[in-house]
């Protein structure tokens, strides 16, 4: 980035801190520009206060994790998926936001530029959550064209009326005026935040899925790195006569829970691997599926034989 | 000849040199070997603030180390006594807690120019401020070191590194400046070649009541290889050619450009300023 962006217009600074740098992008939002930032584990932490105020505020912007191993600097050069609850809620208050999870390089191309589009259509802040293994991976990608590829032009928030412009950390009405003291009005104010996610999940999420033809009563279910490995595991067991079906998560938030009911059908057990304590295992058993979570820390990526091995178990 | 020979946890014989007989006792040996580069200047420190430790008078038990991330945090866990490694900026914040809670203690912060002025500068400044009654090294070597070369509040306009890769738009910090406007009680530059000087300054900061703050110059290679400065021995020269010993310098005229050519060095600020809590 600081190699590139200056020659194509841009401005590339490396902040002081995560503070600073989710602060810097969200002004350069507001002053009219498309702006976005990139962390890890402990820097994301730091930028929760700024994420917070995006969605609040309604400021569309771009929040890059590449999730390393936790809690705390923990394991500073491995990668994780440790960091997927902190995406969803970790600023502090109700909300929504959009994840996307990219699962090799040439879609962490093309998710990025979805995320932003996202972000500028949402009006809020849209968070690309890979791992350490994917950024480092080299893989051939294609780079379209301008114009090839859908972009949104950039949303900046206008004043109320051509009244001075107000933007406010606190909940507040249309013209950007603070109704914190009015319950009605604040749980008016949060209620849109929320569902201008919510009631578009059909639009916003994405899910991948593969062997469901012959309707496989068994589906590994996985996101990002993990998917690769699972979906390795999908092709030996389906060589070996097992019908096992594939799903990855492209949106993580917000949970695609209808999309899955209505693809998945008649299964009764899913296997999800994951690189975490088996968090999102708890939203597919969230929707009354049998789930056999296979949680893998420590730092090493779940290999296919693992989840083989585990899926050939339970196979009819 | 060595001191002392040892099979550490990392599974490798390590010898201690004969310069460190007298602080065998305060080196975690079995830690050996260290993560530093060669070339790296943080070994000479970690030398000297264990003999300075070791004759401050101040019972060894009494002392602790703290630091945060980087090459430079990585000091406290090469001595023997109690050491905290804690979180990237947060090792002032987390002395200060220590100190309040028990004043009995000696502690010693250690940090890199970026652990401590970058994330960790808004803490710097007020505990600068406070005149809390810690000690503070900082680790200059113009660089964020462990993650491979980015810049740093310290790294000179015009320098190179992965994040600078047309030369560093910004102006760095005058260190010495920055803590006497903030309030420190004490203020001293030296540099890891400065062997006698620093180890001097080391011991009169753990005299000192109040904010103690010694800046510390230390070759990197990963800042001289980005920069065509050679190696960390060809910067090591530069450092003991072009620098002067000024203690009375006028501390807005020490600032420390690219081209290096005026290097001073010195016990700047000693003054009485009441501390915070105490
Ligand atoms: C919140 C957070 N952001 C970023 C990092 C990554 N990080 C580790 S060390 C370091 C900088 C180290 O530079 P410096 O303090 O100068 O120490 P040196 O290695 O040069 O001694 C950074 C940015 C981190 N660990 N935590
Ligand atoms: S990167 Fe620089 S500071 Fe870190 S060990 Fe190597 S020479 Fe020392
Ligand atoms: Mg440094």
């Amino acid at each position: 980035m600081a190699q590139l962006l200056p020659k194509v217009g841009g401005i590339f600074v490396q902040a002081e801190d995560e503070l600073a740098a989710i602060n810097m992008v969200i002004g350069a939002s507001v002053a009219g520009w498309k702006a976005m930032t990139a962390t890890s584990g402990p820097g994301f932490s730091l930028m929760q206060e700024g994420i917070g105020y995006a969605v609040n505020a309604e400021l569309p912007l771009l929040i890059v994790d590449v999730q390393r191993g936790g809690p705390s600097t923990g394991q500073p050069t491995m990668p994780s998926q440790q960091d997927v609850f902190q995406a969803r809620y970790g600023s502090h208050g109700s909300y929504e936001i959009i994840v996307l999870s990219p699962g090799n390089v040439q879609e962490l191309f093309f998710l990025t530029v979805d995320a932003i589009n996202l972000s500028e259509q949402y009006k809020t802040p849209v968070i690309l959550l890979t791992e350490e293994v994917t950024v480092h991976l080299w893989e051939k990608i294609y780079i379209p064209d301008p114009g090839e590829y859908p972009v949104l032009p950039h949303y900046t928030p206008s004043s109320h009326n051509g009244e001075g412009f107000l933007l406010e950390s606190q909940l507040h009405d249309e013209r950007g005026y603070n109704v914190a003291n009015d319950p009605e009005q604040s749980a008016k104010a949060i209620w849109r935040l929320i569902n201008k996610i919510r009631n578009n999940i059909d639009k916003i999420a994405r899910v991948e899925i593969k062997y469901a033809d012959d309707n496989p009563r068994i589906f590994i279910a996985s996101y990002g790195c993990t998917a690769r490995s699972a979906f390795a595991a999908v092709k030996m067991l389906r060589r070996d006569g097992y019908r096992v079906g594939y799903l990855r998560l492209i949106t993580l938030w917000p949970f695609p829970s209808q999309i899955i009911r209505s693809k998945l059908g008649d299964v009764d057990t899913i296997i999800v691997p994951e690189m975490n304590a088996g968090y999102m295992a708890e939203l597919f058993r969230g929707l009354g599926y049998n789930v056999i979570s296979l949680p893998k820390l420590g730092g090493e990526m779940p290999t296919p034989e693992e989840i083989y091995n585990t899926a050939k178990g339970v196979a009819p | 000849m060595s001191v002392e020979a040892e099979v550490t946890t990392t599974g490798v014989k390590v010898e201690l040199p004969k310069s460190y007989e007298d602080i065998k006792d305060l080196i975690r040996i079995d830690r050996l070997p260290h993560i530093w580069c060669p070339g790296c200047g943080l070994g000479i420190l970690l030398k000297l603030l264990a003999r300075a430790i070791k004759n401050s008078g101040i019972p060894i038990e009494k002392h602790v180390i703290v630091t945060g991330i980087g090459c430079t945090g990585r000091i406290g866990g090469y001595l023997k006594l109690d050491a905290y490694h804690v979180t990237h900026g947060r090792a002032i914040p987390f002395a200060v807690g220590l100190k309040m809670a028990n004043p009995e203690l000696e502690v010693t912060v250690v940090g890199g120019d970026g652990d401590i002025l970058a994330i960790g500068g808004n803490h710097f400044i007020h505990a600068a401020r406070r005149n809390d009654d810690i000690n503070v090294i900082i680790v200059n070597n113009f660089i964020y070191g462990m993650t491979g070369g980015q810049y740093s509040p310290t790294t000179p306009k015009g320098a190179k590194t992965t994040t600078s890769p047309y030369g560093h738009f910004e102006n760095p910090f005058n260190v010495p400046l920055l803590a006497y406007a903030a309030g420190a009680s004490y203020v001293a530059r030296w540099s890891v070649l400065h062997q006698n000087e620093l180890y001097q300054a080391l011991l009169d900061m753990f005299k000192v009541k109040g904010f103690a703050v010694v800046e510390v110059l230390s070759p990197c290679i990963i800042y001289t290889d980005r920069n065509a400065m050679g190696d960390a021995v060809d910067l090591m020269k530069v450092i003991k050619e072009r620098s002067t010993i000024d203690h009375n310098a006028n501390l807005s005229d020490i600032d420390i450009d690219f081209s290096m050519n005026k290097i001073i060095l010195g016990n700047f600020v000693k003054r009485e300023r009441p501390v915070s809590y105490r």
